[in-house]
């Protein structure tokens, strides 16, 4: 009897410890009172942070890359996760969310209704933008147009379907800062910024361990490609041999050194990295070459 | 944070590139011909693109009619007729040696529409090429967004 007790006892605080240790972060309220976003700002933070390569349905070229109807899917060990509508759809997409909401949801994963977010939404990284930032690209994405395409659910199975327990996911993985904690200068510091936190660089060309986090020891040096046989390269100075002119001119043109041309994923980050002012672009590749080698 | 060595990791990847290497260059087995001859094509692209990139990168001296010559190269090769050279099932699912990626022969593919405006921001860097520095810098980029638009949906990540 007095062990069933315990036992209730435990269970009972077991549960307690895991809703604490579960529950969806936020920024406090009133952190963004009298914040206005400036659209035309907006506008490059967008391309810097990639959003449309995720949010754009599958295909689209050109002007539809800016109907962010959402429905790509990205295969992952753990089911495949499908991009969202976050067009400017009260009904479907981010039509009603204030600047807080969009913050809470790029910089702690949390939707909302207060849910966790999947990690294949890149808040890992952009936990590290900043407020200003946001509030522009929330200025920008209200301007889009607006898409009535439900968003797709995810086809992920037991146990991940259970949101919550990605509280326990978040307190390994995020919250972590910066990766680079001593960039040599302003330029570097800025390049920082732009692959650590808006490009997200780090979510695919770092390797992730069996949960799905990033190996921050071994940042930026490639990993395999989920549902592929190839690899994210290692972007890191002992691999990487370009210049940081290479590096810049590649972002730009989607030419390599060899005047290969990019292709797959990556092609689709040079339509976003071209649109950057050329300093963004240098800055990338100063951050990169001040990378350890690997 | 960067601190541990990582031979093993590097080691694999270089087995896994120059694996990669040897199937691109030695095409074996059906359709060898067919893929050698369209990676030949794709080979005259980066050649003369790479004479037109070294001046828009500032690493060789702009010549205006060494770039014209490379344009008109790089309008020369893009003429050549060459869907012989991309016959059905000759994708990397069916055959080693290629990247091409099967999508390339769906039913909805817009090979035909990405071709073309390649062969439209080609034209326009010929017409460019010649004239001044900023003309070659300005018409460059949109060659190479002609070419990310085809690798993108149509070429196998290596």
């Amino acid at each position: 009897m007095r062990l069933l007790r315990i036992g209730a006892i435990l269970a009972v605080a077991g549960i307690a410890v895991f809703w604490l240790l579960t529950r969806p972060e936020q920024v406090a309220h009133g952190t963004l009172d009298g914040t206005t976003g400036d659209a035309t700002r907006g506008a490059l933070v967008f391309a810097a942070a990639g959003c449309a390569s995720c949010h754009a349905a599958p295909g689209a070229e050109g002007e539809a890359r800016l109907v962010l109807a959402g429905g790509e899917g990205f295969a992952s060990p753990f089911g495949t996760f499908y991009a969202p509508n976050i067009s400017p759809s009260p009904e479907h997409g981010i039509g009603g969310w204030s600047v807080l909401d969009l913050a809470n949801a790029m910089l702690h994963g949390t939707s909302p209704e207060g849910q966790h977010y999947y990690p294949a939404f890149p808040y890992v990284s952009y936990a590290n933008a900043e407020l200003g930032d946001i509030a522009d690209l929330h200025a920008y994405l209200i301007t889009l147009p607006v898409s009535d395409t439900p968003s797709r659910a995810h086809d992920v199975g037991f146990p991940f379907n259970i949101r919550r327990g990605l509280g326990l996911w978040k307190q390994l993985n995020t919250g972590k800062g910066w990766v680079m904690t001593d960039p040599a200068d302003a330029q570097v510091t800025r390049g920082r910024y732009l692959v650590e936190a808006l490009g997200h660089c780090g979510e695919c060309h770092t390797p992730r361990d069996a949960l799905g986090g990033l190996q921050r020891d071994k940042w930026l040096t490639g990993g395999p490609i989920p549902g592929s046989k190839g690899r994210f390269p290692d972007l890191t100075p002992g691999t990487l041999k370009w210049s940081a002119e290479d590096i810049a001119y590649y972002l730009e043109t989607g030419f390599t050194p060899d005047f290969d041309s990019a292709g797959g994923a990556m092609a689709e980050v040079i339509q976003n990295t071209a649109q950057l002012p050329p300093e963004d672009r240098a800055a990338i590749a100063a951050y990169l070459k001040a990378l350890p080698a690997n | 944070m960067f601190s541990k060595a990582r031979i093993s990791v590097a080691a694999a990847a270089l087995v896994a590139m120059t694996g990669v290497g040897f199937a691109a260059s030695h095409a074996q087995g059906e359709f060898a011909r067919e893929i050698k001859a369209r990676q030949a094509q794709m080979t005259l692209y980066a050649f003369n693109l790479g004479i037109l990139g070294a001046m828009a990168k500032g690493e060789a001296e702009y010549d205006a009619e060494a770039a014209a010559l490379a344009a008109n190269n790089l309008a020369a090769a893009k003429s050549i007729w060459m869907p012989t050279a991309w016959p059905a099932g000759s994708d990397n699912a069916s055959v080693e040696g290629t990247r091409a990626l099967p999508a390339i022969w769906a039913a909805d593919s817009d090979i035909g529409a990405k071709s073309q405006a390649m062969g439209e921001a080609v034209a326009a860097l010929q017409a460019a090429a010649g004239t001044d520095l900023e003309a070659l810098r300005g018409a460059i980029g949109p060659v190479g967004a002609s070419c990310g638009g085809c690798h993108k949906s149509f070429r196998a990540e290596e």
